[in-house]
């Protein structure tokens, strides 16, 4: 802090976000944070525990499980939940599988990536959430460019891109009735590049596999995807070794890896600095389908 | 150590700069922020491939108006509907664009962009010069409070760099920008798709002595725009641990909205006006020395008074109005017009209210800035004064004092819907 009260662009974002999780815990009655272990939702954390910090979180956080998860971000999840000593729902698509209220695909790009928005709703409506903190941003898919902070939802989860609520100065307008929720995104203005700079900046610790390690994947699409339980080469596949890190992390079956030595935080910045991809173009299968897949999956009610 | 790429990435202190930019898909704006995002390296490889594929489908050369247009029923449309928000970065600062589209029709979310910016960015085309667009976005800059202006007068190469086009239209603008309240009016001739003055300097127009359009975006001086003198404290959330560790822990959360707030400082609490001293300003980080906009900060007070959210702190001789009266400037933002004698709830700062409309003192036609004192409503997107009774008192500045303090918005109680966005005034001007 200088003497021309001037804040850096991160601590004006970050201050930014604190106010939006006080506006929602000073308004709503039942939020909740959706926590993955993803490096924004880890973010995400920091910045809630920032804006009530002496007191604990007064919401608790969420996880929907695909049953297709990386080992080492779940254990980094129960470890960081059990840290902070909040209350963890772990929603869990394997349940929605089999008690029939979705159908799995098959084939080698079957992905339950698509199944997770039932699961997502219906513990929504089970626990009665009126608020849902997202981790999404903006810059991450042009779909995501027009959503707003307080973003609304109806009675079936969906989001209507052409029946926006204006949203001025930072006056945000939760209301809803019953049945109704709103998705909230305190991370809209921040950047790939902004999320890696508060990491390296707040001494944030995130799972293992965003950092260079040795693994075996198997080059699919142009992607490679890492080899595990779910992840198998297919007829004229060949698994190989290679070092990569993962720039998001997601299911299992849909988050592909990048070939990268990018040890630490700093690494990273200079090579997402550097980078001429995005980071759910070099990664994410289920943004390949169609130019519109974001938008399709958000008017279902996607995270 | 030779400065390396982390250091430009990692920068520390740099500023963000908000600045909304309103046009036409004819006038080139798609164009503009393609080469700003392009020459600052904000676009990647695989959003231009998505564009080009995009492009061919429809039978176009590479359009980059699709990377603006995010949705698919603008793309079906050729129209952008929404703001869409835009980041970049260069080694001096962090942009985010708040992109609008700038038909009439679309005034609101010219409204929503420009009410975070701090900077506004008009497109004219040269060879038609100012239009009735033209000033309507000038006009709602001026009304948003947007304290810098900056008219880019593109399509230079089509009127052959000629110095005379450029300042004839300069002059045409500022005599108009005289009726409106622009305190900081800057013109660039550019010619978007050749990249002349955008991010470097054309040297088809040796006569311009300005800077480019980046350099103007990094170089700005923005850190006077917010109200430093009134101290200003919305309370937001109050923060209770009763922990064994922080038993007695009482702290009020919040955002700075305007002034410097420090330990030991005199302030009074309203609406009771009690008055009593800034024991602390916590965060996790540790305490700080001074709070200031836009900073979310724990205030402590010395003595135990009974503060709850939608109170406000403030210094005890430099106060907002106080008031269940109001006078404010108003932007429609609903397909249902406003209702004479309808009630909506009010959000300013972090306080809601009921409020009942009083009065509609006159429409404004904002391409000519005629007062029209016989209307009875207001539809959509059009922009009026209002008066207003609320259940109960604001603590509020004048919008044109303080952004923050001066703005609300309302909502239509039966279907939630944001429906207007004001602008308060001096109460004095009321009657």
């Amino acid at each position: 802090m200088t003497a021309t009260y001037q804040l850096s662009h991160l601590r004006a974002l970050e201050s930014e976000a604190v106010y939006i999780f006080r506006e929602v815990a000073a308004t709503f009655e039942r939020p909740v944070l959706l926590f993955s272990g993803g490096k924004d939702s880890v973010v995400m954390l920091r910045l809630a525990e920032k804006a009530f910090w002496p007191a604990p979180l007064p919401f608790p956080v969420m996880h929907i499980d695909t049953g297709h998860n990386f080992a080492e971000v779940l254990e980094f999840r129960d470890r960081r939940v059990a840290e902070l000593g909040v209350r963890m729902v772990v929603a869990s698509v394997q349940e929605s599988i089999d008690s029939g209220r979705v159908a799995e695909d098959g084939g080698p790009n079957a992905s339950r990536n698509r199944l997770q928005t039932v699961t997502l709703l219906d513990a929504i409506a089970t626990n009665e959430f009126d608020a849902v903190f997202g981790g999404a941003r903006r810059d991450e898919e042009k779909a995501r460019a027009k959503e707003r902070v307080f973003s609304f939802r109806d009675d079936f989860g969906q989001w209507d891109p052409k029946n926006q609520r204006p949203e001025l100065w930072n006056l945000y307008n939760g209301r809803h009735r019953k049945g109704e929720h709103i998705r909230v995104f305190p991370l809209s203005n921040w950047t790939e590049l902004d999320i890696w700079r508060y990491i390296a900046e707040e001494g944030i610790e995130v799972p293992s596999l965003y950092y260079a390690h040795r693994r075996q994947v198997v080059r699919r699409n142009g992607m490679l995807m890492g080899v595990c339980e779910w992840v198998q080469p297919a007829e004229g596949e060949e698994a190989m070794e290679a070092t990569v890190r993962y720039r998001t992390v997601g299911d299992a079956t849909c988050t592909a890896a990048v070939e990268s030595v990018a040890a630490t935080p700093e690494d990273v910045i200079v090579e997402v600095a550097a980078t001429r991809i995005t980071e759910r173009g070099a990664t994410r299968a289920d943004d390949r389908f169609s130019e519109a897949a974001m938008e399709d999956r958000k008017k279902e009610g996607y995270f | 150590m030779a400065p390396s790429l982390a250091d430009l990435a990692a920068a520390p202190g740099k500023e963000l700069l908000r600045f909304a930019t309103a046009g036409s898909v004819d006038d080139g704006k798609s164009t503009l922020i393609g080469r700003l995002l392009h020459d600052s390296k904000a676009i990647f490889e695989d959003q231009l491939e998505a564009v080009e594929r995009a492009s061919v489908q429809r039978g176009e050369e590479t359009n980059l108006a699709l990377l603006v247009d995010g949705l698919r029923a603008e793309r079906e449309q050729g129209i952008t509907i929404d703001v869409a928000y835009r980041y970049f970065a260069t080694p001096a600062r962090t942009f985010v664009i708040a992109d609008t589209p700038g038909h009439v029709q679309y005034t609101r979310n010219m409204v929503t962009g420009a009410s975070t910016a701090d900077l506004a960015l008009i497109l004219v085309d040269a060879r038609k010069g100012i239009v009735e667009q033209s000033r309507r976005h000038a006009f709602l800059a001026s009304l948003l409070r947007v304290p810098h202006l900056v008219v880019c007068i593109n399509k230079m190469d089509l009127v052959d760099y000629d110095q005379e086009v450029f300042e004839a239209i300069k002059a045409e603008f500022r005599t108009f920008a005289m009726r409106l309240e622009v305190s900081d009016l800057t013109f660039i001739p550019v010619s978007a798709l050749h990249g002349d003055n955008v991010v470097h300097r054309s040297a088809s127009m040796p006569w311009y002595e300005g800077s480019s359009l980046l350099h103007h975006l990094e170089q700005v001086h923005i850190a006077s725009d917010r109200n430093l003198i009134d101290v200003r404290f919305p309370v937001q959330y109050v923060i209770r641990p009763r922990s064994d560790e922080h038993h007695d822990y009482r702290g009020y959360a919040g955002q700075v909205c305007g002034g410097v707030l420090k330990p030991g400082d005199e302030v009074a609490v309203l609406p009771s006006g009690w008055a009593t001293t800034v024991e602390s300003i916590d965060t996790m980080d540790g305490p700080v020395q001074e709070a200031f906009a836009p900073m979310s900060v724990t205030v402590r007070l010395s003595d135990d008074l009974d503060v709850s959210r939608g109170d406000m702190l403030c210094r005890p001789h430099n106060r907002p109005h106080v008031g269940q009266d109001l006078q404010a400037m108003v932007c429609w933002m609903a397909q249902d017009p406003l209702r004479l004698d309808g009630r909506y709830a009010i959000h300013h700062t972090t306080r809601t209210a009921r409020a009942l409309v009083t009065d509609l003192a006159y429409r404004l036609d904002i391409n000519t800035l005629h007062r029209d004192e016989s209307a009875s409503t207001l539809g959509l997107n059009e922009i009026g004064r209002l008066g207003l009774r609320t259940t109960v008192p604001l603590f509020y500045d004048e919008y044109r004092r303080n952004r923050m303090t001066g703005s609300f918005i309302l909502v239509d109680e039966v279907t939630n819907a944001t429906v207007a966005a004001g602008m308060l005034l001096d109460p004095a001007l009321a009657g």
